[in-house]
């Protein structure tokens, strides 16, 4: 049977964040002034996000994504490309692209299951060359973001779901798939496969991981 | 008749003994320090008892520099080194990692010895093109520390990390094609060094299975090399490993290093090594109990006092601290196999010891430390390749155990593993073993599952893992031990569940373990403690 590995991507395989791509948003904002108060208030509202992400990743999700609101889709998607050339790609870590290759060799499909944006996903995976990704996607209306996520929003026990659907569905047997996060909240994601790996875990993640013998793994 | 003198009349009566190495347990012998992980036993043995002990260290060379250039400028079968040397040549010095000497010893490493001479000598012809490998084939890559410690600083400030680092068996780009021995086995080896006009490997030897073809081309190979005698029916093969004309794991490495000779240009400098793992504050380990001062004993009762009071992360720590003062006793540079025979010839002398007879019970003391755990934890999956490994294969002739006999494992058995350096031992432990024991099973089924796994593969590469399939190498390296052995018993192991899972039975204690092993082999049974460490090596007539 076959089977998959399933990527995590913020601090996983590169070193950033949604803020930051939110941040690249922010700065290139059409008009100086508009790029500088949209830019001190993504700075001011970090205390907020990471005190949000400890509590539960679903109030993060809520709390960040409702920033986007008013944003255009044409320029999000224009500037998607850009980040990746200038952000993204820069701070992905070296050990992933040998990860990425010895598990190709090995025979798995590559998946990305990330709680970024679509639009600024899509460029690492072409990179990287993923397989299949899945990922949130903005709300729209008129071409507007509503700052909402569309449903089904992946974070925490949603991948899972998620990984077990697309699983099924491809035909995969889990026991043999591999999966790979940074952040405890992905435990279900890591718990629903045969090989789960902490990859340059934090704190809580890696003492999950030493409970349960799972291997660890840096890749900065 | 003549009346008989009463028994303060007739003196010391002469222990019953086969020279000093070989001491048998009378109604008044002392007790024997017997090694248990982290904690030495003090346990009095049956009468009859035959207790095997090490050699006294030879005496080491007085001036190993000189020893080393002498070898240099005089090799065996090759021209000397300077006239090999020519400006702006490519070399590379291949070095054996922190599996030897075991413990490692105190500083300066030999390795530093030789390496400083070579440097000088490479220097002074005109050669600045050199790497420092260190050989660790499927090893875990060694700590910035380690290797600090293993060359001295000076050579590690002028070399790390561009010019001294890890020989990795993983990187696709590093690892060279060389071919096919006529039996199909795949060599491949290091790029650096295939493609070197000159490859130098510094060698440690303490054991018969060290050194020789087994430095290049298992010390710099990849997984494709090393599973074609690293397997279970190779090791089932061996009579033992230890004894090189009847290894068929040697067999199989010499046919590989014929292939490397072929393409590369490789000099060869052999070390051999006494065995004075202990210095004066603890060689009593090391001595017949029966002979201890009142010092001596002392010294044990405040060790065994100070030992008992720490927990067991502490005393692991003490003895990782304590460096061997392991010696220089002999030192040949040249063609692979004359200088590797020369070598081997001073290690019989040093660690061989006659014994007559086999034994239907063998004690075996399993201590801190083994090639695979340098400041690390002695897990169980390396328990079990001490005992069923090493030391049932520290043998020529015939082995110490009579076949179907019982040996017992002086070990605690804790149910723990380093997770930086032994991540897939663990998945070995819990997932496989609890399934199987059967090798060829473990091997057809899952060896190449964690040879390939992405996550292991690259903690190897990029962290200090051993290799995702070493705990299946470590596993076949016990199997002619476990062909042979009846019954394997653990005496003092601290849990149930670790013997279980290895297949073995648990006693409390030493004396509760002859028991058990006496209603397997018979009451009558013949005993003997191989009172290993320091090392030692049986010659069964």
């Amino acid at each position: 049977m076959a089977a998959a590995a399933f990527y995590d991507l913020d601090g996983t395989l590169c070193r950033t964040n949604l803020v930051h791509a939110f941040a690249y948003n922010a700065r290139n904002q059409q008009g100086v002034v508009r790029s500088i108060s949209r830019t001190l208030s993504t700075v001011l509202s970090i205390p907020a996000f990471v005190a949000a992400d400890f509590f539960d990743r679903r109030l993060f999700n809520d709390i960040f994504f409702r920033r986007y609101k008013g944003e255009s889709e044409d320029r999000l998607r224009y500037l998607a490309e850009e980040l990746f050339d200038k952000v993204i790609k820069p701070s992905i870590f070296p050990g992933a692209y040998q990860l990425i290759e010895k598990s190709r060799q090995l025979g798995l499909r590559q998946v990305l299951v990330t709680g970024a944006i679509d639009f600024t996903a899509i460029p690492l995976v072409r990179h990287l060359g993923i397989d299949d990704m899945v990922t949130n996607h903005l709300e729209f209306v008129d071409g507007k973001a509503t700052g909402r996520l569309l449903p089904p929003v992946m974070a925490a026990a949603t991948k899972a779901s998620w990984m077990r659907i697309y699983a099924e569905k491809e035909g995969l047997n889990l026991s043999e798939c591999y999966s790979y996060s940074d952040s405890m909240s992905d435990l279900p994601m890591l718990s629903v496969v045969g090989h789960p790996t902490a990859v340059n875990p934090d704190f809580r993640l890696k003492n999950t991981a030493l409970q349960h013998d799972w291997p660890i793994l840096d890749l900065r | 008749m003549s009346k008989r003198e009463s028994k303060a009349l007739r003196g010391p009566v002469p222990r019953h003994k086969e020279g000093d190495e070989v001491v048998y347990i009378d109604n008044d012998s002392a007790p024997r320090l017997i090694f248990s992980g982290e904690d030495i036993l003090c346990e009095d043995l049956p009468v009859g008892t035959r207790v095997v002990y090490g050699k006294p260290p030879i005496e080491g060379l007085n001036n190993p520099g000189a020893a080393i250039r002498y070898a240099l400028n005089h090799p065996l079968d090759a021209d000397p080194l300077y006239a090999q040397l020519a400006p702006g040549m490519r070399v590379t010095i291949a070095i054996d990692d922190i599996s030897l000497p075991l413990p490692p010893m105190r500083t300066p490493d030999i390795r530093q010895t030789v390496i400083e001479i070579l440097l000088e000598m490479l220097d002074a012809n005109g050669v600045d093109d050199i790497h420092l490998v260190i050989a660790n084939s499927l090893h875990r890559r060694m700590t910035d520390g380690e290797m600090k410690r293993m060359v001295g600083k000076k050579i590690f400030d002028a070399f790390h990390p561009d010019r001294y680092y890890n020989h990795d068996a993983e990187d696709p780009d590093g690892i060279v094609h060389l071919g096919k021995t006529a039996k199909g086995e795949t060599v491949n080896i290091n790029r650096r060094a295939v493609e070197s006009d000159l490859t130098i490997y510094v060698n440690i030897n303490l054991v018969p299975m060290d050194g020789g073809h087994k430095s290049v081309a298992v010390g710099l190979c990849d997984y494709e090399s090393v599973r074609v005698h690293h397997d279970p029916d190779t090791i089932a093969a061996c009579d033992s490993y230890m004894d090189p004309p009847r290894s068929e794991m040697n067999t199989k490495i010499e046919r590989q290093g014929a292939i490397v000779d072929q393409h590369m240009k490789v000099f060869h400098i052999e070390t051999a090594l006494n065995n004075r793992m202990f210095g004066s504050a603890t060689d009593f380990l090391g001595r017949n109990e029966d002979e201890f001062s009142e010092f001596d004993r002392m010294k044990y009762e405040a060790m065994r006092f100070g030992l008992s009071k720490l927990p067991t992360a502490a005393k692991r720590k003490i003895f990782q601290n304590i460096p061997a003062e392991y010696e220089l006793i002999a030192c040949y540079a040249g063609k692979t196999e004359p200088v590797h025979q020369r070598i081997l010839a001073k290690l019989n002398d040093q660690y061989m010891v006659s014994l007559k007879g086999q034994s239907d019970i063998v004690i075996f003391p399993i201590p801190y430390v083994s090639p695979y755990n340098i400041n690390s934890i002695l897990n169980p999956i390396l328990v079990q390749v001490m005992g069923m490994g090493y030391f049932h294969n520290f043998y020529r002739g015939k082995p110490v155990l009579r076949k179907g006999g019982a040996v017992i494992l002086c070990h605690p058995c804790h149910d723990e593993f380093d997770h930086k350096f032994h991540p897939s031992y663990i998945e070995f432990f819990n997932r496989l073993l609890p399934e199987t024991r059967d090798a060829r099973k473990l091997q057809h089924k899952y060896e190449e599952e964690f040879a390939r796994n992405p996550s292991y593969i690259e903690m190897y590469r990029r962290g200090n893992a051993y290799h995702g399939a070493h705990p299946f190498f470590m596993w076949y390296w016990g199997e002619n031990g476990r062909n042979h052995i009846g019954k394997v018993i653990v005496a003092g192991a601290k849990n149930a569940h670790v013997p279980a899972r290895m297949g073995w039975d648990r006693a409390e204690s030493l004396t509760e373990a002859i028991s058990t092993a006496r209603s397997f082999v018979g009451p009558s049974a013949s005993i003997t403690l191989m009172k290993w460490p320091p090392i030692l090596m049986a010659d069964v007539e």
